[in-house]
């Protein structure tokens, strides 16, 4: 195959990850938008959706639907996963204690997940089975266009709904000034679990180009994931909903072109075994130069 | 003052015959029908843990500055060592008459030295940062240690020359017993406490509670960071190099992930960050807790993680605050005296200042 070609092709997986990355990322970011926490969870969001996938999937193909179309109870177990999450451990936590508190109930949230899944589920791969069947187009694969233009269109659909929407413009108020926002009129907790559902909706719809990729879940499928989504929220800038899309594709693109490439740009002294490492070095790079990521803007701290 | 200083003296004496108390116990245990090797590595696993959970205590419970990432730190160590004693062997150092616990020190020593080094590198950059991005960039330090070391070839197969990238460690060879673990746990402990007490520990709880105040109060609050930051690494070397010589003779890298790292962070939290007596009541109970429960193994993290939400919810603080140990005050209890202790002054509280949440 000609370098060329095969140099767009790696592009085009590229975007498809990081699709993926930016759909996860705009969880992370919206729920640090709003209240300040990093939502060590929301990669497990994943995971619950990619199980209700995995199990409805076989449902809707007996009940003679198409399979895709379980992606809708993904999205309901999903939202209400992240409602509770929300009502029963980091409300609570966060009118008591401080943000460290909160952390660490964010990261004991997660282990709860992923554990809770490991005992219901055990611990092996469980498929998914087909969700797509689509023609390849050239040498792209059909799944992988796909998830590009749905993770566009999720996108578009976001981003209108923050900027044209009345709940969108509390979402917004609320992130600026939680009293302000209070005293102009705006339940900030039925926002802030607004707010969590939407994300964890998106992490839904992440869990289904998952699934339609790679065809099975893991009780851990979500972790990684979730990890390279979160450095993609503070790579765009944490807090700014496009950044996040832009965060996602760049780690995306990244990954995918450094899987390809690394080993012969560096004489094999970096190998593509070193994927992981590259998006933390990405991390700690972006961190210390422009801690707000590339769209965020510095505030400086109160006293 | 003159009574300050008697006490410091009676508490030390005291110490003192504890620890000896602790040995003749360790003694009577060796001797004992007990000691299968099943129980020794239960209580090396022990000796690792508290090393390394007290280790943890000092940046994120006595410096408030959160670390997701010092497992990183422990695999320095433990491959470090385990290279160290590698070599030795290759040079042919064990058929020269050494002891062999000199050989286990030594190379606890060097992957200690190297962990300290690695902590001072990794704290540098990263602890211009602070709250949850510092969690955060220790989490992505810790995760690139450990694929760094997983695509070292002199770190996997036989090692040093004969190795091979991606393969878990293997044939170390364990010139340590149990005496000398156990002694270099209670040295460790002890060295960490008395930082902890030290100027330098004071500088870093000032720093915890309020770091623009102790800015403004004259401390170097960068240097203060770093320094706590490398012990903290230094020790969790420590931990990994006893890891590393537990007598399995095998090191892989997926003993050092993030997950670990949450379970030892849960350790500190339980058992009360900024306290030393806490994370080693945590460590030995979560330690021996499933071997005893083995029945529920698979529910382990599950209930981990149940209780870490219900301690966060009704306890932050953890099971026992900041409150310490002491053998002193423990038999003045129980002889009736009151034990002295500063009030602290009505209406103030440790809080968080409230930022633009």
């Amino acid at each position: 195959m000609n370098p060329f070609l095969l140099f767009i092709q790696q592009l085009v997986n590229g975007l498809r990850v990081g699709s993926i990355y930016a759909l996860v990322a705009l969880g992370y970011t919206m729920v640090y938008g709003i209240i300040r926490l990093i939502n060590f969870a929301h990669g497990d969001f994943i995971m619950v959706g990619g199980y209700t996938l995995a199990f409805t999937v076989p449902l809707m193909v007996a009940a003679g639907m198409p399979a895709w179309l379980a992606v809708v109870a993904a999205i309901i177990t999903c939202a209400i996963t992240g409602i509770l999450v929300e009502k029963l451990a980091y409300s609570p936590v966060r009118r008591r204690g401080n943000r460290m508190s909160s952390l660490i109930t964010a990261i004991a949230m997660s282990l709860l997940l992923e554990n809770g899944a490991q005992v219901l589920f055990g611990a092996n791969p469980r498929g998914v089975g087909t969700l797509f069947t689509l023609p390849n187009i050239g040498v792209f694969s059909g799944t992988t266009l796909l998830t590009i233009v749905l993770g566009a269109l999720v996108m578009i659909a976001l981003q209108l709904f923050v900027n044209k929407t009345k709940m969108g413009r509390g979402m917004r108020a609320v992130s600026e000034d939680k009293e302000a926002a209070t005293l102009m009129g705006v339940h900030v907790n039925r926002t802030i679990a607004i707010t969590f559902a939407v994300g964890s909706a998106l992490a839904a719809v992440a869990s289904l180009m998952y699934c339609a990729q790679y065809n099975q879940v893991t009780t851990t499928m979500g972790s990684m994931l979730g990890l390279k989504a979160f450095v993609a929220a503070v790579l765009g800038g944490i807090g700014v909903v496009p950044g996040a899309m832009l965060g996602g594709i760049l780690i995306g693109v990244v990954e995918s072109l450094s899987k390809a490439y690394i080993g012969t740009l560096t004489g094999g002294v970096i190998t593509s075994a070193f994927s992981d490492a590259i998006v933390f070095a990405i991390l700690i790079v972006v961190l210390l130069v422009k801690p707000a990521g590339i769209l965020g803007s510095n505030a400086g701290e109160k006293v | 003052m003159m009574k300050l200083k008697k006490d410091s003296q009676k508490g030390t004496l005291l110490n003192f015959v504890g620890i000896a108390v602790l040995f003749a116990a360790l003694l009577v245990f060796q001797q004992s029908s007990f000691a299968s090797p099943y129980m020794r590595g239960i209580l090396i696993q022990c000796c690792y843990v508290i090393i390394m959970v007290t280790s943890l205590n000092i940046p994120n419970g006595f410096m408030g500055q959160f670390s997701l990432g010092h497992v990183g730190f422990m695999a320095v160590g433990a491959y470090t060592s385990a290279l160290v004693t590698k070599a030795l062997v290759q040079v042919g150092v064990p058929y020269t008459g050494l002891p062999g616990y000199a050989m286990f020190l030594v190379a606890v020593l060097v992957g200690a030295l190297m962990a300290g080094l690695f902590g001072l590198m990794v704290s540098v950059p990263a602890l211009r940062l602070r709250g949850d991005y510092l969690a955060i960039i220790t989490l992505g330090f810790g995760e690139i240690i450990r694929v760094i070391i997983q695509n070292i070839p002199i770190a996997g197969g036989k090692g040093l020359a004969e190795g091979q990238a991606g393969q878990p460690l293997i044939g170390i060879k364990n010139f340590s017993n149990m005496y000398v673990i156990v002694g270099l746990t209670i040295a460790c402990v002890a060295l960490m406490y008395a930082f902890v007490r030290s100027k330098y520990g004071r500088a870093i709880k000032a720093i915890r509670d309020d770091e623009i105040a102790s800015e403004a109060a004259g401390i170097n609050t960068t240097y203060y960071k770093v320094l706590a930051f490398t012990v903290s690494a230094f020790f969790a070397g420590v931990a990994g190099a006893i890891f590393a010589h537990r007598g399995l003779g095998t090191l892989q890298t997926s003993d050092f992930t993030f997950v670990k790292s949450t379970e030892y962070v849960l350790m500190v939290v339980l058992g009360g960050m900024g306290s030393l007596t806490g994370s080693i009541i945590s460590a030995v109970v979560l330690s021996i807790l499933p071997e005893v429960l083995r029945a529920f193994a698979q529910y382990r993290m599950l209930i981990y993680a149940f209780l870490l939400v219900l301690m966060m919810l009704f306890r932050p603080i953890g099971l026992c605050g900041t409150w310490e140990f002491s053998l002193l005050d423990t038999l003045r209890g129980i002889r009736g005296h009151k034990p002295k202790k500063p009030q602290a002054p009505a209406g103030v509280k440790r809080e968080e200042v409230s930022e633009d949440v």
